[in-house]
């Protein structure tokens, strides 16, 4: 029994990561409809940005709140500049888009700052959390991150006019435009907020995983494997499954003979495409009914 | 969150545009032209310059078969690098152990591949959208791994992967390795595209293209949503098993990291840059994956990923619809210099 839930509690350790990525991915499904592929190196280049910022010497929460900044305002470039122009173009063009954007963000990572592995530092430190071996206080504080995120996006889409907008907009655009919605810039927005939001994943998961250019390839696939299971139309789903997917995992490389860690990732993915089978909308989201 | 909101309204988008079946094809002067340097540019080039050929060809038939499930039915995946994965390892695997001739092989991969996609259809059809992208998904990683495993290592050769033969050109023809492969795969390619073109004009390709533009309808007027669906799954796995067949012989050698997720999206790329639901399109995205990330590497070493991303945002912004945007225009040109 101590073995479960120990295995339990490092599960939900390393889910902690995916739920940070699966909150910026639903961002973006949220606002766009797509999953973004270039997503993860977004963050990438962003944690980098963070970490060239502490080089120059600015303190961990000064470049924190810069990088943020920097995100936001960098989403929103990216989607004026490259995607706004493919809006009318057919949805697999826009796939192909991501995929080019991904291409040319993890090159130019490369470039700038090579593909050797780096030490990012965590402002919670790595002592054990709450004497725990299994948890460390860096973990415990991605956590936190991550739920204080979920919360403030929860009073922004419900309490704010900006929040309600962009729901009108994501839902029933061409409703929300005659009520005086910019849809525009409100897809825009919710590239920024997304952008924003995977900085922060970027920042928080560094630690775990080292910095490099390649470190998030890994973490997205997770990250979307989280918010399709949690389901896309919901934030609090998206990091359940984050969540989920971390405790799936560990406890299948504990419990099932012959599981090593080549196998952990099909297993993880089998599962969940069983769990969509049962519920194709994910386990939190709402079933879409289409008008004929 | 609301009540208002718990029941959201949505009329159906299409995610795949409804392309007419007539445009699906080239006219019977311009196949010609393309199958006649298909034959000739072989005799005239070097035997590297042929063996890019017969891949361009190889690659052009996977990404044929994602266009019929793609284009065709409404289908959407990121798995293809499985199909071909298994196509490839069923053809060598037949050759090196059971000592088959490899042009037995590969009708052999593809009924395998048609099985297995044939089965793979029947979960996925459930699914749509992103969740029929994240299940292709999952199965295209996972595939490497299985392949890798120790229960199958005396089959697969695990990690190694196996080393297969290349076949000599048959009754003493005087024609290089290369060139036999070549033109044998010429004829195999021709063969399926033909009996691709046939499918989608059928009965059964209307079938697709019904579930594609819109599957209530298509219900609604006795087509069998959930059997045309799978077909189309088995279809498209057949043929890219048999390109996975003609790829192991080609390259002489199967492993299972030649067949990661990164197929998967380069046959993706493939579709959208040759024009969803244009087969003739196939060649052309064949030739974008095999040659774009060379020149990419060719015009800057340490940006090359970041070349091969601007082109490619340069070819979707020029002509988002692939291909077959350039092939209308050029058909409107030729029909208003006709009438001068």
């Amino acid at each position: 029994m101590e073995l479960f839930a120990n295995q339990v509690l490092a599960g939900i350790a390393t889910g902690a990561i995916y739920a940070c990525m699966a909150l910026a991915v639903v961002m973006i499904y949220q606002a766009i409809d797509h999953l973004n592929f270039a997503q993860g190196e977004m963050a990438m280049f962003s944690t980098f940005v963070s970490w060239q910022l502490m080089q120059w010497g600015v303190p961990y929460w000064g470049a924190f709140v810069l990088t943020v900044a920097f995100s936001f305002a960098a989403g929103i470039v990216i989607e004026r500049l490259l995607f706004k122009p493919l809006a009318k173009a057919p949805i697999l063009t826009n796939v192909a888009g991501f995929i080019a954007l991904y291409a040319i963000i993890n090159s130019v990572a490369g470039l700038i700052w090579d593909f050797t592995i780096k030490q990012y530092p965590t402002p919670f430190g790595s002592s054990p959390f709450l004497g725990s071996q299994l948890i460390s206080t860096h973990q415990a504080g991605m956590i936190g991150i991550t739920l204080l995120m979920l919360l403030l996006l929860f009073f922004f889409f419900r309490f704010t006019r900006v929040g309600l907008a962009m729901r009108a907009a994501a839902s029933l655009p061409e409703s929300a435009r005659l009520v005086g919605i910019n849809t525009s810039w409100m897809i825009a927005l919710g590239w920024g907020m997304a952008s924003a939001i995977g900085s922060i994943a970027g920042m928080m998961i560094a630690p775990v995983v080292f910095l490099e250019p390649n470190m998030m390839l890994g973490v997205l696939i997770y990250g979307f494997a989280a918010a399709v299971l949690g389901g896309l139309s919901s934030p609090f789903g998206a990091v359940m499954g984050g969540f989920l997917v971390g405790i799936f995992e560990n406890l299948v490389g504990t419990y099932i003979p012959g599981v090593g860690n080549e196998l952990k990732l099909p297993i993880a993915l089998a599962l969940i495409i069983v769990v969509l089978v049962v519920k194709p909308a994910g386990l939190f989201g709402r079933a879409i009914v289409k008008r004929v | 969150m609301s009540a208002a909101e718990e029941v959201e309204v949505v009329t159906e988008g299409q995610a795949v545009e409804a392309v007419p079946k007539r445009a699906m094809t080239l006219g019977y002067g311009t196949s010609l032209v393309v199958l006649a340097a298909l034959v000739l540019i072989p005799l005239f080039v070097k035997n590297f310059i042929i063996f890019q050929m017969t891949m361009l060809l190889i690659y052009g038939l996977a990404v044929l078969a994602l266009n019929i499930l793609t284009g065709g039915s409404g289908q959407f995946s990121l798995g293809q690098s499985a199909f071909y994965a298994v196509g490839a390892y069923t053809s060598a695997i037949l050759m090196e152990h059971a000592g088959m001739n490899y042009a037995l092989t590969l009708p052999i991969a593809g009924i395998v591949c048609f099985g297995f996609g044939f089965l793979f259809g029947q979960p996925a059809l459930r699914l749509s959208g992103v969740y029929l992208a994240l299940a292709t998904f999952a199965l295209a990683t996972a595939m490497p791994q299985l392949l890798k495993l120790g229960y199958f290592e005396h089959w697969t050769g695990g990690v190694q992967g196996l080393v297969v033969t290349k076949p000599d050109a048959p009754f003493g023809l005087p024609l290089s390795q290369d060139m036999w492969l070549y033109y044998f795969t010429l004829v195999v390619t021709i063969a399926i595209y033909v009996a691709s073109v046939n499918l989608l004009r059928s009965r059964s390709g209307r079938a697709f293209m019904a579930i594609r533009d819109n599957e209530i309808a298509a219900s609604a007027m006795g087509v069998d949503v959930a059997l045309y669906k799978t077909l189309a799954f088995g279809v498209s796995a057949g043929i890219t098993g048999v390109a996975g067949g003609l790829g192991a012989i080609a390259v002489q050698f199967v492993a299972p990291d030649g067949y990661t997720i990164q197929l998967a999206i380069s046959l993706f790329l493939g579709m959208v840059v040759g024009g969803v639901g244009w087969l003739p399109g196939s060649i052309v995205g064949s030739a974008f994956i095999i040659f774009v990330p060379n020149i990419a590497e060719g015009i800057s070493k340490g940006l090359s990923g970041a070349v091969f991303g601007v082109l490619l945002f340069l070819v979707i912004f020029l002509v988002p619809h692939g291909a077959r945007q350039v092939a209308i225009v050029a058909q409107q040109l030729a029909a208003k210099l006709k009438k001068n």
